[in-house]
């Protein structure tokens, strides 16, 4: 076993405690893939962690997850098996290095063309089980608008979108807020300019995002979407290096430029979102 | 997975065989093997001066060949087939490209055989798999998929193009007048049902293959001789919102050339 903090909450006895339903559930997405979701909610589960929330990741990219990979853990349960009711929900929820608990897909789950009704019971019961029990849950959502990751996202209390400034990802992000904001009704949305080369332009980007959004997305008067810029990532050759090492970037390097992004991030979702801890 | 048992077969049978020994190839039962490719018409004589390795690797090379193939029409087979979906599914996964499957019926092909006799069956098979590689782009791979069934996987096809291809496909098959004896001339139909490999998100062949099944029943459905496919799910953003959406980037370049203005918020503000 790695030399990890276990969360309270882990504990086998605090599972009987009252549960306190305040968790925020948000979700880490993206327009396109390869654009750094697992990245961003890894590192920022480690840095709301290591400000003394209670965090778990949940693995919602059903298809794609590379959580395991970026945590370097090999788990024998997953939450396939808690799907197919091969093993407790209690038992899948893993420790991650960098002080969070974590919940993996593993390779069973693939991409449902249409969102069944046993996935969509099974992750709205496992949700409502996770959130008394954490101050945060991040889920790793695929990318774009299949029906799982718009149902996976469509749980969760914020969106969180990771976009790059190329304009191929810029154009999904754009696109899947337009489904969001049409399918779910969302009125924010929260953009996370990750592998930024300049600093300030992720504000710039989420102005652009914005006038678009209020011109061409025809929303409720009163209700305006609203796009705020909640931080930017510079590109950063220890993201990389991390992964390479199969190190949590945030555990390792956090003073590297990329990690003091995201305990900026951390900071500022605490000043807006969550709670500060007890 | 083939290639590498090859590999393990070859590295094997050379390891076994050190230049000095006198090992011959006649002690090896080639016999079956040779017969197999003399039956699909390949030079399996050994040359004067080729070395034992080279021709025993000649060998293997023309029965994996022969085992990707269908004999009948000489398409690939089903095998070939299934590896190709395979490898085409991770590369949709991480790269997003788009990548179609059609699956085709030839329509009423049994009463083809029940009126005219298999040889004919056969000469039908046979012509339209000729006319079907004509249609198609060398990076395409199409496999006879069953009895009457054919299966196309087109790398790289853009989804606003797919109705497009298949109805050509489907033209060109219809429009073909088929020889099957000199008396008789055939004309046959076919019906296509297709499915994009979902983007971005690993699936599975089977699930693939299910959705280009069912639009092959569709098109069956409604009275054969056309072409049903499952669209994808359209992010769809215009060129107007697409103009707009890049004004940052105009802004970008000009601030790198101006040398970024001192208040520019910096990195490592914490
Ligand atoms: N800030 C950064 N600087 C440098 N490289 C980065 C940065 N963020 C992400 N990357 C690179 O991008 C790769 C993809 O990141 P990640 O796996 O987190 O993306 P993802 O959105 O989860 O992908 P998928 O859609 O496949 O799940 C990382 O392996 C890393 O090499
Ligand atoms: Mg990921």
């Amino acid at each position: 076993m790695n030399d990890v903090l276990i969360p309270a909450a882990e504990n086998k006895n605090s599972l009987r405690l009252p549960l306190k339903p305040l968790g925020k559930v948000l979700a880490v997405t993206s327009g396109k893939g390869g654009v750094g979701k697992t990245f961003v909610s890894a590192n920022l589960a480690a840095a709301l962690a290591r400000r003394g929330h209670r965090v778990l990741v949940l693995d919602a990219d059903l298809g794609l997850a590379n959580l395991d990979v970026v945590l370097n853990l090999h788990p024998k349960i997953t939450l396939h098996d808690v799907f197919t009711g091969k093993a407790r929900l209690e038992d899948a929820i893993l420790p991650a290095p960098g002080g969070f608990s974590v919940l993996l897909a593993g390779s069973g789950m693939v991409e449902y063309s249409r969102l069944t009704t046993e996935v969509r019971d099974e992750f709205l019961r496992i949700i409502g089980s996770l959130v008394p029990r954490y101050d945060v849950v991040l889920m790793d959502t695929g990318a774009g608008i299949s029906d799982v990751v718009l149902f996976a996202v469509s749980l969760a209390s914020e969106v969180l979108m990771v976009a790059t400034p190329e304009p191929t990802s810029l154009t999904d992000a754009y696109a899947t807020i337009k489904v969001l904001v049409g399918q779910q009704l969302r009125q924010t949305v929260r953009l996370i300019v990750n592998q930024s080369t300049r600093p300030g332009s992720g504000q710039a980007i989420t102005n652009q995002l914005q006038q678009v959004l209020d011109r061409f997305v025809a929303t409720d008067p009163g209700h305006p979407i609203q796009l705020l810029h909640l931080g930017d990532i510079p590109v950063d050759p220890e993201v990389r290096q991390a992964i390479m090492r199969r190190q949590l970037m945030m555990q390792h390097t956090p003073d590297c430029p990329a990690g003091k992004a995201i305990a900026q991030l951390a900071r500022t979702l605490e000043k807006t979102v969550i709670p500060k801890p007890a | 997975m083939i290639l590498t048992l090859q590999y393990q077969f070859i590295t094997f049978a050379v390891a076994r065989i050190p230049d000095s020994s006198p090992f011959s190839l006649h002690s090896l039962k080639l016999d079956d093997a040779c017969a197999l490719l003399q039956h699909d018409a390949q030079n399996i004589e050994q040359e004067a001066d080729e070395p034992d390795a080279a021709y025993l690797q000649r060998l293997i090379d023309g029965l994996c060949e022969l085992s990707l193939k269908d004999p009948l029409t000489g398409l690939n087979n089903r095998r070939h087939f299934c590896s190709v979906l395979e490898r085409s599914i991770d590369i949709v996964a991480r790269s997003g490209e788009s990548v179609l499957l059609l699956l085709l019926d030839i329509d009423r092909f049994k009463s083809i055989n029940d009126s005219h006799g298999h040889l004919a069956g056969d000469q039908v098979l046979r012509e339209i798999a000729r006319c079907l590689a004509r249609c198609l782009r060398p990076m395409d791979t199409i496999a006879r998929y069953g009895g009457e069934e054919f299966a196309i996987i087109l790398p790289n096809c853009q989804p606003v193009f797919g109705l497009a291809v298949a109805e050509r496909i489907r033209k060109t098959v219809a429009a073909h007048t088929i020889p099957v004896s000199p008396l008789l001339s055939l004309q046959v139909t076919i019906s296509i049902g297709g499915a994009y490999a979902p983007e971005w998100v690993r699936s599975t062949t089977d699930l693939w293959i299910e959705r280009a099944d069912k639009q092959l029943y569709r098109a069956k459905s409604r009275g054969r001789d056309q072409v049903c496919l499952d669209q994808p799910r359209e992010l769809s953003v215009s060129a107007e919102e697409k103009g707009l959406l890049f004004g940052h980037l105009l802004m970008d370049e000009a601030g790198t050339r101006e040398n970024a203005p001192s208040d520019a918020p910096k990195w490592e503000n914490a």
